[in-house]
């Protein structure tokens, strides 16, 4: 299992050494002179050349890139033009509404998908399973942020059950953070229940085809332990694997929900700090989802290694 | 003799390729996603290539005294808050949902064969692209759209290249994984035997193996580009807001969800519309053209 991991951890670092460059050349793609474009118009030549050294475009590209790596080795990444604090800390400010909605969705996410995958596979070629299974193919193509706009409309607007928008923090005001959250969760989960539906279904009906199970059947089991006993918890090993890539994916939809809901993440910090030309935060944003994004893969894998033994071998 | 005897084998060439063709014709319409899907996407396309003809009004001029006008005869789907008339809009936005979708899914047809075929085909260069994909996929898809967006700036030409940027490594990884196996079958073997080059029998023998689920491919690409193009047109950073899309529309409707529901709700459907449409489109697809990919 250690090696296992080393050898996962080591297979990162090349990734991750694309993925910083990638997010160094960000700046570069910006068409004419990044610095006059940061700036604005109104920017005098003497502020552009100062920007220049500060941001070190001055210096060669290999020499900014090497100073790029150095920095970030140290945890530093630069200083944002518009919040006047390091992009450290404007992240770290805006984490806690990103995760607590990413944890809700994800709940809600496998509430949804993993008994309707379940239910759906079980009784395969059922009335449950073609409903569920067009609820399902529904989920994936609603798109989640129309889907939240038609949730505000109906249960803020209308019926006045829920806040319109906001954030209240689960540590200060739980019962407030909970309705405030409600919303953003279920449609943020709701299109990624319908991929863990649609695998569960599958997981189960494999699971169902094993001769371990026509034993069980054969030595007289109830067909409910059958299934929940036996498959139910066989078919879970794969869907573990696919919670780990919503949650992945989570961090995609998160940033598109808080804008919806005026959510002070990660998501409103990125897209403000792209209208306000602050290119240090987009970078830091950038850079840390995609940390994320690679970390919860690693251990998603690990967990999956951990579950089913056979994997490390391959 | 010999002249008599190669005849009927060249006539027989193009009716075996014929009954081929019809084989396949009739497989694909046998199959319901593919004729449902396929045809409401049909639809799609008409309406966009016609878009100006169905229009009731021009979507870009504003009536500023039609503010908000609830669905009704004057406007089928009602008025946004600067008096456009949203039936137009959705009918135009057709337009630029469609062309970000079509375009990002030649592009990273075009890119993802090569870059799969070289470095399925040779292995030195093959470590160095992997790594390069794998770094591209290690970034959330939306979160590197938005910002390649953020560098390049608002237009739909951009909007294109960042998200054939985003979806190329997927493309890429597909055609590698399938040349790597069809690269050990004996014909290519044989065609390595008889002295042709690797770029010849990358193209000639491995790629039309492909061929199949990089339609598949193609047309779930189809569906993330047209469902991100919105989401980026919402989040203010896609096309620009004077230009009629289904994303621009839906985010005004966000500011005026309080008073006219409609504003979002009509672009929202089409947008879920032409999802459905392309979803369907591809599991029928890959269910006739690729079946070793079918989920049960």
């Amino acid at each position: 299992m250690t090696t296992y991991l080393l050898r996962r951890l080591l297979a990162l670092l090349p990734v991750m050494l694309v993925v910083v460059t990638i997010v160094f050349f960000l700046i570069h793609l910006i068409p004419g002179d990044p610095v006059a474009v940061i700036l604005g118009p109104e920017a005098n030549a003497q502020q552009i050349e100062d920007a220049r050294r500060e941001l070190g475009l001055d210096r060669p590209l290999h020499e900014q890139l090497v100073r790029f790596y150095a920095r970030l080795l140290r945890g530093d990444l630069g200083r944002s033009y518009f919040l006047d604090r390091p992009v450290t800390q404007a992240l770290w400010e805006r984490t806690e509404p990103t995760l607590v909605l990413m944890a809700g969705g994800l709940f809600v996410a496998v509430l949804i998908g993993v008994p309707s995958g379940i239910v759906a596979g079980a009784y395969q070629g059922s009335w449950w399973d073609r409903g569920l299974m067009t609820l399902a193919l529904l989920g994936v193509c609603v798109p989640g942020f129309w889907l939240s706009l038609n949730f505000i409309y109906l249960f803020s607007v209308r019926l006045g059950w829920l806040p319109v928008a906001g954030y209240a923090s689960v540590f200060q005001d739980p019962v407030a953070a909970f309705r405030h959250m409600l919303l953003p969760a279920v449609s943020l989960g709701f299109s990624q229940s319908a991929l863990i539906a649609r695998i569960a279904r599958s997981c189960m009906i494999e699971v169902l085809r094993q001769d371990y199970i026509r034993t069980a059947r054969a030595k007289g089991l109830a067909e409910r332990s059958v299934i929940y006993l036996h498959a139910f918890r066989n078919a879970l090993v794969p869907v573990v694997t696919v919670i780990g890539i919503t949650m992945a994916i989570l961090i995609g939809g998160a940033v598109v929900t808080e804008i919806v809901f005026n959510i002070p993440g990660l998501g409103r910090l990125i897209i403000s700090a792209i209208l306000r030309r602050d290119y240090p935060v987009v970078q830091g944003v950038v850079l840390v989802t995609a940390a994320a994004y690679m970390l919860i893969n690693l251990v998603v894998d690990v967990v999956y290694a951990f579950i089913d033994p056979r994997i490390r071998y391959v | 003799m010999a002249v008599a005897d190669r005849t009927p084998a060249l006539a027989e060439v193009p009716t075996a390729a014929v009954g081929e063709r019809t084989k396949w014709t009739r497989r694909l319409l046998r199959n319901r996603n593919v004729v449902i899907g396929g045809s409401v996407f049909l639809l799609l396309v008409l309406v966009a290539l016609f878009a100006n003809a169905l229009s009731p009004y021009n979507p870009t001029r504003l009536y500023p005294g039609q503010r908000l006008k609830p669905p009704g005869l004057q406007n089928l789907l009602g008025t946004d808050e600067f008096g456009r008339d949203i039936a137009s809009l959705v009918l135009h936005g057709s337009r630029v949902s469609l062309l970000v979708g079509c375009v990002t899914m030649v592009l990273t047809s075009l890119g993802g064969v090569v870059i799969g075929l070289i470095a399925g085909y040779y292995r030195r260069l093959d470590i160095v692209i992997m790594r390069v994909m794998d770094g591209l996929m290690a970034f959330p898809a939306i979160l590197l759209a938005i910002a390649l967006m953020a560098a390049r700036g608002p237009g739909v030409w951009n909007v294109i290249l960042s998200l054939s940027v985003v979806y190329l490594p997927r493309t890429a990884m597909l055609i590698r994984s399938t040349a790597l196996s069809v690269r050990e079958l004996d014909y290519v073997l044989a065609a390595q035997a008889l002295g042709r080059g690797g770029l010849a029998i990358a193209f000639r023998h491995i790629l039309p193996n492909c061929i199949g689920p990089l339609l598949v491919q193609g047309t779930f690409i189809f569906a993330y580009a047209v469902l991100a193009e919105a989401i980026l047109g919402f989040l203010g950073v896609g096309v620009p807001p004077y230009v009629p899309s289904w994303g621009n529309v839906i985010a005004s409707g966000k500011n005026v969800i309080r008073e006219a529901f409609w504003v979002s709700l009509f672009p929202g459907l089409a947008l879920t519309l032409s999802g459905l449409s392309l979803n369907l489109l591809g599991d029928g697809l890959r269910d006739v053209l690729d079946p070793r990919l079918r989920v049960q």
